[in-house]
């Protein structure tokens, strides 16, 4: 699903490479955790993965597709496989949320009928079906991360990206949010999620990839978060 | 396609940046306007060479006894210099080129003088024998008059041989060069123009930075992102040359029509139809313009 072989990705203003040799597979349908302390590169390879950037040597497959080679015209096309949800939620001020959601169809040319069934479809899922209509400043700092959450699942991605998405929450809004990322991936989506929350990934007993200064320093299934370093 | 979602996306961009677009519809307003004057001279032009052209003749000068006596030194043309230049006229040679000739002597010079300068204090000094006498010849092709300047230039007894036309293509050229300012003029105003359109389109490609960013990362093709911001554009460029083309309309209806017909009434000037061929012209450069700078602008402010 994500095959990940000896990248590394360079940028010019940084002396140091922010991924090293990194390789790495994930495999459909997988939970995985992507830890380690800030600028250790896991928010370069999300980008990476999300073809936001391309690496600077080695290759990168993901859904089938050498992301190395995709020409640009090709990766609107390709993220529309993938969904992403950020730790500032980025939802629309100006729109409520039924029509943040609808936005996301709209601008891939999704017809008004499939959008009026798919939106209070997905709404239900993230079990926020009684807020369609309000505005993201009406709604807490979870509700908005779970609008977040609709958004990128609305069409059925194959990938999940999550980064930091717990980052902005309390323990409990927390805990409501990674039921549901875990729902979304026991109905079929692969979910890769950077974080820092050491609980959540001591307690969730999923695959963690630990990354420090651009290297992969830990890859193991069922494990915690790590020593404190 | 969406287009209920791209058309709202425009008109938002459209209010939202309203002093920068209307400064992009009188810019283009105006510069479309010169372009629309400079081509309603150029048609003024040709309109004015196909009926001067015809009209005009080729003249021969016969000497006087006022002539200068480098041209002329031995003083007032004879009758058979007069025979001589007829004899030629109706020749073999020159025959198949002229349509028709007829010589005017001192007395109808004269005449033709008072009545063109009538009210002048000239036409009370002036004698009937200080005006040349003339061979008036009108060609086939008006295009040849060489033929004939080549056959009686430096002939005893003429003092000049003159294409009429020489005389119009002074007043052509000054035409000529007032359209091509018109045209410089537009040029620059466009350029400006298009400056504008692009630092329009990147002010609300930023005010609109989050909707492009969610855009982006859910697939829209990059066509779909660009789409309202070149109809952005193009409305703009569309209201202006819409304008322009207005103004090109009432140039033609109130200056020409209403005023220079009058003023000159045994010229033939542009009409509105000469106006209605300009205007298509007007809103496709409008157009092209507007839309080449927009989706120029968005492209570089937006890589995938």
């Amino acid at each position: 699903m994500i095959s990940i072989s000896n990248v590394t990705k360079s940028y010019p203003s940084a002396p140091r490479a922010a991924l090293d040799g990194v390789s790495l597979e994930i495999e459909k349908g997988e939970f995985v955790f992507l830890v380690g302390a800030s600028g250790s590169g896991k928010s370069s390879l999300m980008r990476l993965i999300l073809r936001e950037d391309v690496p600077s040597g080695g290759e990168i497959f993901v859904l089938g597709q050498n992301l190395v080679g995709l020409p640009n015209r090709r990766v609107p096309l390709f993220r529309r496989q993938l969904g992403v949800v950020f730790q500032d939620f980025r939802l629309l001020p100006n729109k409520t949320a039924a029509q943040n959601v609808a936005f996301s169809l709209e601008v891939i040319g999704k017809s008004a009928g499939f959008i009026a069934e798919a939106v209070p479809d997905v709404l239900r899922r993230v079990g926020l079906e009684h807020k369609a209509n309000s505005l993201p400043s009406e709604l807490s700092g979870g509700e908005q991360q779970r609008i977040a959450l609709a958004r990128a699942i609305v069409n059925n991605p194959a990938i999940l990206l999550a980064d930091e998405p717990t980052g902005n929450l309390d323990p409990k809004t927390s805990e409501e949010i990674m039921a549901l990322l875990e729902r979304i991936n026991l109905a079929g989506t692969t979910v890769i999620m950077a974080t820092h929350d050491r609980g959540i990934v001591d307690r969730l007993k999923k695959r963690v990839v630990e990354l420090k200064d651009g290297v992969i320093v830990r890859d193991e299934k069922g494990a915690g978060y790590g020593v404190q370093r | 396609m969406n287009l209920k979602f791209v058309l709202s996306e425009v008109s938002t961009g459209l209010r939202k940046n309203l002093s920068m677009v209307v400064s992009v519809i009188l810019v283009t307003f105006v510069s479309l306007t010169f372009v629309g004057t400079a081509g309603l001279l150029q048609m003024q032009i040709n309109t004015m060479k196909n009926y001067w052209y015809d009209k005009a003749q080729v003249a021969i000068y016969l000497c006087t006894n006022t002539s200068p006596d480098t041209v002329c030194p031995q003083g007032e043309a004879s009758p058979d210099v007069q025979k001589t230049i007829a004899a030629k006229l109706e020749g073999a040679t020159l025959k198949p080129f002229i349509k028709k000739y007829y010589f005017e002597n001192h007395q109808q010079a004269y005449q033709t003088f008072q009545q063109q300068f009538k009210g002048n204090v000239v036409a009370k000094y002036v004698q009937p024998a200080q005006l040349n006498e003339t061979f008036w010849i009108s060609l086939n092709n008006p295009n040849q008059s060489a033929v004939i300047t080549e056959s009686f230039s430096g002939v005893t007894g003429v003092e000049q041989v003159k294409d009429q036309r020489t005389y119009l293509d002074q007043i052509f050229s000054i035409l000529n060069i007032a359209s091509l300012a018109a045209v410089g003029i537009a040029v620059l105003m466009l350029f400006s123009a298009t400056l504008l359109v692009s630092t329009t389109i990147r002010l609300s490609a930023v005010m609109r930075r989050r909707e492009i960013g969610i855009m982006r990362l859910v697939g829209a093709s990059n066509f779909y992102i660009r789409l309202p911001f070149v109809i952005e554009g193009v409305v703009a460029g569309l209201i202006g040359a819409a304008l322009a083309g207005g103004a090109v309309f009432a140039i033609v209806q109130y200056f020409v029509q209403g005023y220079l017909v009058n003023q000159l009434p045994l010229t033939s000037f542009v009409g509105l139809g000469d106006a209605a061929t300009i205007l298509p012209l007007l809103i496709g450069a409008g157009v092209v313009l507007t839309a080449i700078a927009s989706n120029q602008a968005i492209r570089r402010y937006l890589k995938v």
